[in-house]
């Protein structure tokens, strides 16, 4: 065969390879990051070097080794660089809780805590690559996960509220949990179950009206409950954040699943409808709105408000920023410095260009879920891809929308780097099936399909 | 602390940071994966005569370029740079001439896989002779190569423009 051809050109797919090693690259690299701003801290704060860095950067390289090996053996071929951002994002919340410590008039310290949470959130995620072999297990549990999604969604209405917002479940004894957290993984997984078998109504029973396909009412169904469930969670928890982040999350999977513009159009007016309707007579609602369109005026405390603390904290950092440990935090006197607020203070010590590279970060973050979403070969694995990466985009535009004064503010902590033991857990677990998912999608192709040589050449008969 | 030293580890910490996205960056473009395309050498029937081939394999470009050199005028005007497909399921697709052989047809190791029932798997070829002029070849296929209106019967220089019909797909060569 080839004796005919002198010089030829093949054109053929590769199989990705494992990129293992890149990963143990990244890793390093994404520990000796915060390690660096360990020392950065300490030699800002007192003049010297921190006592805990030998033992805190062993600690971190140990999480992060022993997450890498466990990815090596269980999962070969996931994305090489979801472990060593999550690992830098979350050793980079460590290092500004623990620098948030040192401020005496923010509370007690919520460092040691914080880094218990996320050796909880490793050995999750590490339990999460062992034990599940395929996503596609997933797939039975669609109704069961929504009847659990839907318990943790209503669960914390029976718990007292923390700061007028009902998202907390308390255990005694053993602390506070926020299961909208774990909620938005599991409904993740029910809505791509859902619309994976319903996706063909969905999509193409409908009329064509004015440009937009219009769906059928009885499919308009789905959409209307959640958005229903979104309002009262809204109304009867005043977590604007969790009702958001459910609603987005659903016409996302819809608009990928369906492919049809009108389910965008669709959300944004009932959501744009909802936000309004319930803004007017909730009152907790009502006061974050009032801040957001006016966050110089006074708050009801005769002090600034929360939203115009915040500006001013970035202001102060500019461009470059004022250093680590050397801003100005421990004037924001809000409710939240470490969880809701982590970023006002990661914007005025490393500002604008580090907080840009810091939301590079998660970017790039979710451009590699989209990319295993664009490269898994099961729609299941698709929409669940998808609908993973989409709650973690929508999670991270919310607070940052929310503490840059985009829109009004929500109380949700910004993944991996606020302080929150249910949001580490989670987000470490939401990274585990994404590294699953991803790792299914780049293994190499069984047998290639027989080879289309072998159909027979039709033959022209004029 | 001195004053230096914090800015200096202040600018050092923004830098630290980029170069992580920088090369996380790059790491994403390495990672990108599909299709991809290799350049195969001389590959003969028959190990030492591969060998010989081998051996003088390194100079032709550089042969190739002195040739240039020499017919710079005809090779500026005459001789076509690009095969166009100008009809059929491939339409638009470009390949730029290079002095390599072109070989058509369905079997997926063709430069261009023409997906084409009337095709045969290996059913044309296309290479420069040694003046550098394209000559089209058909491969004993089943419904023939036709250039222009006539059908193929031995290999045949190709006019720059010329239709080369393989089942619905038309080739052209074009400057």
């Amino acid at each position: 065969m080839s004796s005919t051809t002198t010089n030829t050109t093949t054109i053929g797919t590769i199989g990705a390879p494992s990129r293992r090693n890149t990963e143990l690259a990244m890793l390093v690299f994404a520990v000796l990051v915060p390690v660096f701003a360990y020392v950065n801290v300490g030699l800002a704060k007192d003049g010297s070097v921190p006592a805990g860095v030998l033992g805190y950067s062993l600690g971190l390289g140990l999480l992060a080794g022993i997450a890498h090996l466990v990815v090596r053996k269980w999962a070969p071929y996931a994305d090489p660089l979801m472990l060593p951002i999550a690992t830098l994002l979350n050793g980079m919340g460590l290092i500004f809780i623990w620098r948030l410590d040192q401020e005496p008039s923010l509370g007690k310290a919520m460092a040691p805590n914080q880094l218990m949470w996320s050796t909880f959130g490793v050995a999750l995620f590490l339990a999460i690559l062992i034990f599940l072999k395929d996503h596609r297990v997933l797939q039975r549990y669609t109704y069961i996960s929504m009847v659990v999604a839907l318990v943790l969604l209503v669960a914390p209405v029976f718990f007292p509220g923390v700061n007028g917002a009902k998202i907390w479940i308390t255990i005694p004894g053993l602390g506070s949990l926020q299961p909208g957290e774990f909620a938005k993984i599991i409904i993740a997984i029910f809505f791509a179950g859902y619309l994976m078998v319903k996706r063909d109504a969905l999509a193409l029973a409908s009329r064509r009206f004015m440009g937009l396909y219009l769906p059928r009412g009885r499919d308009l169904g789905p959409i209307l409950v959640i958005w229903a469930l979104s309002l009262m969670i809204l109304v009867f928890e005043t977590d604007l954040g969790t009702s958001l982040l459910f609603f987005g999350l659903f016409v996302v999977m819809l608009y990928v699943a369906t492919e049809r513009t009108s389910w965008i159009v669709f959300g944004l007016l009932l959501s744009g409808g909802g936000a309004v309707a319930v803004a007017t007579f909730e009152s907790h609602v009502q006061t974050r709105v009032d801040n957001w369109l006016n966050p110089l005026a006074l708050a009801s405390n005769g002090g600034v408000t929360e939203t115009a603390q915040a500006m001013y904290s970035f202001g102060s950092g500019g461009i470059l920023g004022s250093g680590l440990g050397q801003g100005y935090s421990r004037l924001i006197l809000g409710i939240a410095p470490k969880s809701d607020y982590i970023l006002a203070t990661v914007g005025e010590e490393i500002g604008l260009a580090g907080l840009m590279a810091m939301l590079l970060l998660y970017g790039l973050l979710i451009e590699r879920g989209l990319r295993t979403a664009l490269a898994a070969r099961d729609p299941f694995g698709k929409l669940l891809a998808v609908g993973l990466t989409g709650a973690f985009a929508l999670q991270v535009f919310v607070v940052a929308g929310g503490v840059t004064g985009l829109i009004p503010l929500t109380g949700m902590t910004m993944p991996f780097l606020a302080q929150g033991g249910s949001s580490v857990i989670a987000n470490w677990a939401l990274v585990a099936i994404l590294l699953r998912i991803s790792d299914t999608a780049r293994r190499p192709a069984p047998a290639p399909a027989p080879s289309t040589d072998a159909e027979m050449t039709q033959v022209v008969r004029p | 602390m001195s004053e230096l030293t914090l800015t200096v580890m202040r600018l050092g910490f923004l830098a630290v940071l980029w170069l992580f996205v920088i090369v996380a960056v790059q790491v994403i473009r390495s990672d990108l994966f599909g299709t991809r395309v290799t350049q195969r050498g001389a590959a003969r029937r028959g190990g030492p005569d591969a060998r010989t081939q081998r051996q003088p394999a390194a100079p032709p470009p550089q042969q190739r370029r002195q040739e240039g050199g020499r017919g710079n005028n005809r090779q500026r005007r005459g001789a076509p740079t690009k095969l166009v497909v100008s009809e059929g399921t491939l339409t638009g697709t470009t390949v730029a001439l290079q002095g390599q052989t072109i070989s058509l047809g369905r079997a997926h190791d063709s430069t261009i896989v023409l997906d084409d029932d009337y095709a045969s798997s290996r059913h044309a070829r296309i290479y420069p002779d040694r003046d550098g002029q394209w000559i089209v070849e058909d491969l004993g296929s089943t419904n023939g190569t036709y250039l222009d209106r006539n059908r193929l019967t031995t290999p045949t220089p190709v006019p720059l423009g010329a239709p080369i019909r393989i089942g619905k797909t038309v080739i052209e060569l074009r400057k």
